[in-house]
C-alpha cells in the first residue's frame, strides 16, 4: 500500500495540508521573534537606558554596577511577568472561546475573571492583606466561581450557551459586590484596588512571578494535550462524541486548566483587560481557520501585554497601568469584532 | 471489505429529564443492510439513534455491539467501528472542506501523534467517493446545502467505520439533493458493505431506499421488516392518524403512500 | 355547542381574567403604600407612626420627625426609580422580544455611567441636574448601539447575541471609565459614589428633577402597549396586523431609554430590577402589555422601596446601597430564567 502512487485527490490533500502547516510555523516564528525583541526592549528602556550588551550581561548573571539592580531586580521580573501573564491569558482565553464556540465567550466577559477580582478587592480593602494573601484569595475564588458557573449551567450536560449566560449573570453580581467593597474603601485602599482592578504590572518582583511561571509550566502542557479534542468539539457535541471525544470530560479538564492559568495570572497582575479576549481572534486572523490556535494565541497574548506595558510606562505623559492601555486599545477592536461576528453568525 | 458486526438494543429505556422518550425497546440491526427509522415527530427516532452511538446513556437496558456494551467501550475504539452524523453538525467558521473531512480521522489518532499517510489517503478517498474532491480547498460556509451535506458524509466516511448512523440526512435539502444523498449512501452500502441506519422523514423515500424499516410510535416499535411489511395502510393510520392509500411505486416496485385528507379527493 | 355560544363563554372567561388583574393591581398598590410608610419609619433610628403622620403633614419637630422628613425624599425617589426601571425593563423585553433584556445586562447602565464620568471629569459636573442629560444621552447611545450590533446577522437579536453584545460593550465602556478615572485621584470618590447606585442622601430637588422625564417616558411607553402586543408576534405578523413596526419600536425604545437614563442619573446604575419585575408580573397578570406596563411600574416601585428598606436593616447602622442589593437578588433570578429556557431558543 505504501508503494501505490497517490491519486490526484490525495496529492491535493497533502499539498493543502503542508501549505497550512508551513503558514502556521511561519506565523509562530514571527510572533516569537517579535516577543523576544519587545522583551529585550523593555529591559533596555527606562529612566536610564542600558545597551543591549549590558542587558545580555546581566541576564547571563554578570554583576554590572547599577544595571544589575535596575535590570535584574526591577525590569527583568516585570518583563517576565508580562510574558507569563500574557501567555496565560492568551491560552486561557482562546480555550474558552474554542470550547464554547463563541469568540465573545472569553473568561473576562463570562465572569471567570470577576471571581478572582472580587476576592482580591475584598482581600485588599476588608482584610488589608499584602500581595501573597491577595494572590491566594484570588486564585481560590477564581476557581470556586468558575466551578459555581459550571454547576449552575449544568442541566442534562453543560450547554455552552447556558454557561455563557450564567457567567454573565454571576459576573454582574460580582461587579455589584466589588462596587460595594469599593464604597467602604479608604482613599488609599481605593486607589490601590482600582489600580489592581485595571490590571497592573507595578510591583512585579520575583516572588510574585514564580507562582505564575509554575502554573504555566504545569498547566500549559496539559492544555496543549487536549488541543486535538478541543478542536473536535467545535463540530458540535454530538459529532464530537461520535468521533470518540468524551465531550463532558474534555470540557471539565479544559475548564479547570484554563481557569487555573487565568486565576494565577489574575492574582499576580489583576484582570488585564481584554488580553484573554483579543488574543484568540487576533491569532485566528493571522493563522486562518482550521489550525490549532492555542500556541499562537498564547504568543499574541504575551506580545500584547509586553507592548501595552511599554506604551503605558513610557509613551504617554502619565504612567498608566497596562490594563488601561490594553482596555483602551482593545475596546474598539472588541466592538469591531462583535459586529463582524454577529453579522456572519459564526465562531472564531 | 467490512467485517460483520452485530448491533442491537436490548430493553432500552431512554428519557430526557423526567420525560420518558423510549420505553422498553429491543431492536436488532442486521449487518450490511440499510435500515430506515420512521415515525411521527417526537416519537423518539433521533433519541434512539443517539443512544445507539453512546451519546445518551439509557436509564435501563443496553446497546450491544459485537457482544460488548456500547456505553462501556472506550470512546475512540467505538468511534472506529460506528460513526454518527447528527442532524445539525456545526462547521467552524471558515474551515475548508479538506480540513473538515480530516477531522473525521480523530479516532485513528493519538493526542500528540502526527498526521500519517493513511490519514491523507482516507481523506482523499472520502472526497472522491462523495464527489467533493474539487471543493477540497473551499470554505464549507460557502457551499450549497447539498454540497455541504456531501461534505459531512465525507467526514463520516473518513472515519472509516463499518456502521454509519445518520439523523435525517436529507432535511433542508431540495428534492434533487435528497435523492443524490440517498443514492450516495446506497452506493456506499453496495460497494463497501457499510451498514447504514438512518432516521428519515419522508416515508416514500424511506421505502424506496431502505432494505428494512423500523416504525416507531410512542417510544416503542410499532412495526419492523421490509418496506412492504411495514408501510401498510393500517400502520400509517395507527402511527400518524392519517387516512391513506398504499399503491405500488411504479418506479421502484416498493410501496408508495398517498395521504387522504378531508378535501380534494375523488368521489 | 354553536359558534356564538362558544364566543359568549370565551368572552365571559376573558372578563373574569380582567377582574383578576384588577385585584392584583389593587393589591400591589396597597403594598406600595405600606412599604412607603415603612420606609419612612425604619432606619438607624426607628420612628413611630404618629411622628410619620406628623412629618408628612410638614411638621419637623424633634429628632424623630426630622428623621422622617429626611426619609421622605428617598422614599419617593425609590418609588419613582423603581417604577421607571420596571417599565423600562418590560418595554425593552417587549421591543427586543428577548427575555433577558434589562438595562444592566444590555450595558445601558454602563453607557450612562461613562457619560456621567466624562461629565464629571471634563465638564466639571457635580450635581444631578448636570448628570441627567449626560446619563440619558449615554443610555440612549448605548442602547441603540447594543441593539444594533446584537441584531446583526441572520437570526436577529437572539437572547445570547444581545446579552453578549451588552456584556462586551459594558466591558469596553468600563475600560474607558477606568482610563478616565484612574489618572484623576481627585474625582475617583465622586465617580465611585455615583457608580454604586443608591437613593440615600437625596433631596426633594433631585426627585422633582426627574419627575417630568419619568411621566413623559411612562406615557410614551404605555401608549405603545398595544403596539408591543402586536410586536410580540414577530415583525412580519405585526406588520400584517397593520402595526407600524419601525415606528412602534423606535417610540417605545425611546420611552424606555428616557426612563432608565433619568432613573440612572439620580440613583446611579441599578441592575436587574428591570429584568426581574416584568418576568414576575407576566406570571401574575399575563402577557398583555396594556396591563403589564402599569403593573411593572407598581411592582417595580414596591421592590425598590423594599430593597432600600432591607439595605438599611441588614447593615445597620450603616446602609447597603440598593443597587448592590438588587444585583444580589436579581442575579440568581437571571440564572433561573436562563436555566428554564430551552437551549435552542437561546
Amino acid at each position: 500500500m505504501s508503494i501505490t502512487p497517490l491519486t490526484p485527490t490525495a496529492e491535493a490533500v497533502v499539498s493543502l495540508r503542508r501549505a497550512r502547516s508551513r503558514h502556521w510555523t511561519s506565523i509562530v516564528v514571527i510572533l516569537s521573534v517579535l516577543i523576544v525583541a519587545t522583551f529585550l526592549a523593555s529591559l533596555m528602556v527606562g529612566q536610564t537606558f542600558y545597551s543591549f550588551d549590558t542587558v545580555v550581561r546581566v541576564i547571563a548573571g554578570e554583576q554590572v554596577p547599577g544595571a544589575s539592580f535596575t535590570v535584574g531586580r526591577l525590569r527583568l521580573p516585570r518583563a517576565v511577568m508580562a510574558l507569563a501573564v500574557g501567555l496565560s491569558f492568551g491560552l486561557g482565553g482562546v480555550t474558552f472561546q474554542t470550547m464554547l464556540r463563541n469568540p465573545l465567550a472569553s473568561p473576562d466577559i463570562i465572569g471567570i475573571s470577576s471571581g478572582a477580582s472580587a476576592a482580591a478587592v475584598f482581600a485588599i480593602i476588608t482584610l488589608g492583606l499584602g500581595t501573597t494573601g491577595v494572590s491566594i484569595f484570588a486564585i481560590v475564588a477564581g476557581l470556586a466561581v468558575a466551578l459555581l458557573i459550571y454547576l449552575l449551567a449544568y442541566k442534562n450536560g453543560a450547554a455552552g450557551i447556558r454557561l455563557i449566560l450564567v457567567g454573565i449573570g454571576i459576573s454582574s453580581m460580582l461587579t455589584a459586590l466589588i462596587n460595594w467593597e469599593l464604597t467602604r474603601a479608604s482613599q488609599w485602599d481605593l486607589q490601590e484596588a482600582l489600580r489592581w482592578l485595571a490590571g497592573s504590572l507595578n510591583g512585579a518582583n520575583w516572588e510574585s512571578v514564580i507562582p505564575v511561571l509554575i502554573a504555566l509550566v504545569i498547566l500549559a502542557p496539559l492544555l496543549l494535550g487536549q488541543s486535538k479534542n478541543l478542536s473536535i468539539t467545535q463540530l458540535g457535541d454530538d459529532t464530537a462524541e461520535a468521533l470518540g471525544v468524551r465531550v463532558s470530560r474534555t470540557r471539565l479538564l479544559v475548564i479547570v486548566t484554563a481557569v487555573g492559568l487565568i486565576a494565577f495570572a489574575t492574582a499576580a497582575a489583576g484582570p488585564v483587560a481584554f488580553v484573554a479576549f483579543l488574543s484568540g481572534p487576533i491569532a485566528a486572523r493571522l493563522i486562518g481557520p482550521g489550525s490549532s490556535l492555542l500556541i499562537p494565541a498564547g504568543l499574541v497574548g504575551a506580545l500584547l501585554v509586553l507592548v501595552a506595558d511599554l506604551i503605558g510606562q513610557f509613551a504617554l505623559g502619565t504612567r498608566y497601568p497596562v490594563g488601561v492601555i490594553t482596555g483602551v486599545l482593545g475596546a474598539p477592536y472588541l466592538i469591531y469584532l462583535i459586529i463582524r461576528i454577529n453579522r456572519s453568525g459564526g465562531s472564531l | 471489505m467490512t467485517t460483520d458486526h452485530s448491533l442491537a438494543a436490548e430493553g432500552l429505556h431512554l428519557s430526557y429529564g423526567d420525560a420518558d422518550i423510549i420505553s422498553g425497546l429491543s431492536l436488532a440491526l442486521p449487518s450490511g443492510d440499510i435500515t430506515g427509522i420512521v415515525g411521527a415527530n417526537a416519537c423518539g427516532k433521533s433519541t434512539l439513534l443517539k443512544s445507539m452511538s453512546r451519546l445518551l446513556t439509557p436509564r435501563a437496558g443496553q446497546v450491544v455491539l459485537d457482544g460488548r456494551q456500547v456505553h462501556a467501550m472506550p470512546a475512540k475504539q467505538l468511534a472506529r467501528i460506528l460513526g454518527l452524523l447528527p442532524q445539525t453538525p456545526i462547521a467552524p467558521e471558515g474551515i475548508t472542506v479538506a480540513d473538515l473531512v480530516g477531522r473525521g480521522r480523530h479516532p485513528h489518532q493519538g493526542a500528540f501523534s502526527r498526521w500519517s499517510a493513511a490519514d491523507d489517503l482516507a481523506v482523499a478517498e472520502a472526497l472522491d467517493t462523495t464527489g467533493t474532491a474539487e471543493l477540497a480547498d473551499r470554505p464549507v460556509d460557502e457551499l450549497s446545502g447539498g454540497q455541504r451535506q456531501r461534505v459531512w458524509i465525507a467526514m463520516a466516511l473518513a472515519q472509516q467505520t463499518d456502521i454509519l448512523l445518520l439523523d435525517e440526512p436529507t432535511t433542508f435539502l431540495d428534492v434533487n439533493h435528497q435523492v443524490e444523498v440517498l443514492d450516495l449512501l446506497t452506493e456506499l452500502n453496495q460497494r463497501s458493505g457499510v451498514t447504514i441506519v438512518m432516521v428519515l422523514h419522508d416515508l416514500n423515500l424511506a421505502a424506496r431506499y431502505c432494505d428494512r424499516l423500523v416504525m416507531l410510535s410512542g417510544g416503542t416499535i410499532h412495526a419492523q421488516g421490509t418496506p412492504a411489511e411495514v408501510l401498510t395502510e393500517d400502520n400509517v393510520h395507527h402511527v400518524f392518524g392519517l387516512e391513506n392509500r398504499i399503491i405500488e411505486d411504479p418506479v421502484s416496485g416498493q410501496p408508495l403512500m398517498l395521504p387522504i385528507g378531508r378535501h380534494r379527493t375523488l368521489g | 355547542m354553536t359558534a356564538t355560544s362558544t364566543a359568549v363563554s370565551t368572552a365571559a372567561r376573558l372578563r373574569r381574567s380582567t377582574r383578576v388583574r384588577f385585584l392584583w393591581m389593587l393589591t400591589a398598590l396597597a403594598l406600595v403604600v405600606v412599604l412607603m410608610i415603612a420606609s419612612t419609619m425604619i432606619g438607624s433610628r426607628n420612628v413611630g407612626l404618629e411622628d410619620v403622620w406628623a412629618a408628612y403633614g410638614g411638621s419637623a419637630t424633634g429628632f424623630d420627625q426630622a428623621a422622617v422628613a429626611k426619609r421622605i425624599p428617598r422614599t419617593l425617589l425609590a418609588v419613582c426609580v423603581g417604577a421607571a426601571l420596571g417599565v423600562s425593563g418590560a418595554v425593552m423585553q417587549g421591543v427586543t422580544r428577548n427575555p433577558l433584556a434589562d438595562p444592566g445586562i444590555l450595558g445601558v447602565n454602563t453607557g450612562a455611567s461613562l457619560a456621567v464620568v466624562i461629565g464629571i471629569a471634563f465638564f466639571g459636573l457635580s450635581s444631578a441636574e448636570g448628570y441627567i442629560w449626560f446619563a440619558i444621552a449615554g443610555a440612549a447611545v448605548t442602547a441603540v448601539f447594543v441593539y444594533a450590533i446584537g441584531s446583526l446577522g441572520r437570526q436577529g437579536a437572539t437572547p445570547l447575541k444581545l446579552a453578549l453584545a451588552g456584556a462586551a460593550t459594558a466591558a469596553a465602556l468600563s475600560s474607558f471609565i477606568s482610563a478616565v478615572v484612574l489618572p484623576r485621584g481627585d474625582i475617583s470618590d465622586l465617580a465611585r459614589d455615583w457608580q454604586i447606585g443608591g437613593v440615600g442622601g437625596v433631596t426633594m430637588d433631585s426627585v422633582l428633577l426627574i419627575v417630568p422625564f419619568l411621566i413623559g417616558g411612562f406615557f410614551v411607553s404605555v401608549w405603545c402597549g398595544p403596539g408591543l402586543n402586536a410586536l410580540a408576534l414577530g415583525d412580519e405578523l405585526a406588520a400584517g396586523l397593520g402595526q407600524h413596526v419601525g415606528l412602534t419600536r423606535a417610540l417605545s425604545a425611546a420611552g424606555a431609554v428616557v426612563l432608565c437614563g433619568a432613573a440612572t442619573a439620580v440613583a446611579g446604575p441599578i441592575g436587574f430590577l428591570g429584568l426581574v419585575i416584568p418576568h414576575a408580573c407576566r406570571l401574575l397578570i399575563g402577557l398583555d402589555h396594556r396591563w403589564l406596563l402599569p403593573f411593572s411600574a407598581v411592582t417595580g416601585a414596591g421592590l425598590l422601596t423594599a430593597s432600600d428598606i432591607l439595605g438599611r436593616i441588614v447593615a445597620r447602622p450603616a446602609e447597603l446601597d440598593v443597587g448592590i442589593l438588587t444585583a444580589l437578588i436579581g442575579a440568581p433570578f437571571f440564572i433561573a430564567i436562563v436555566r428554564r429556557q430551552k437551549v435552542r431558543s437561546l
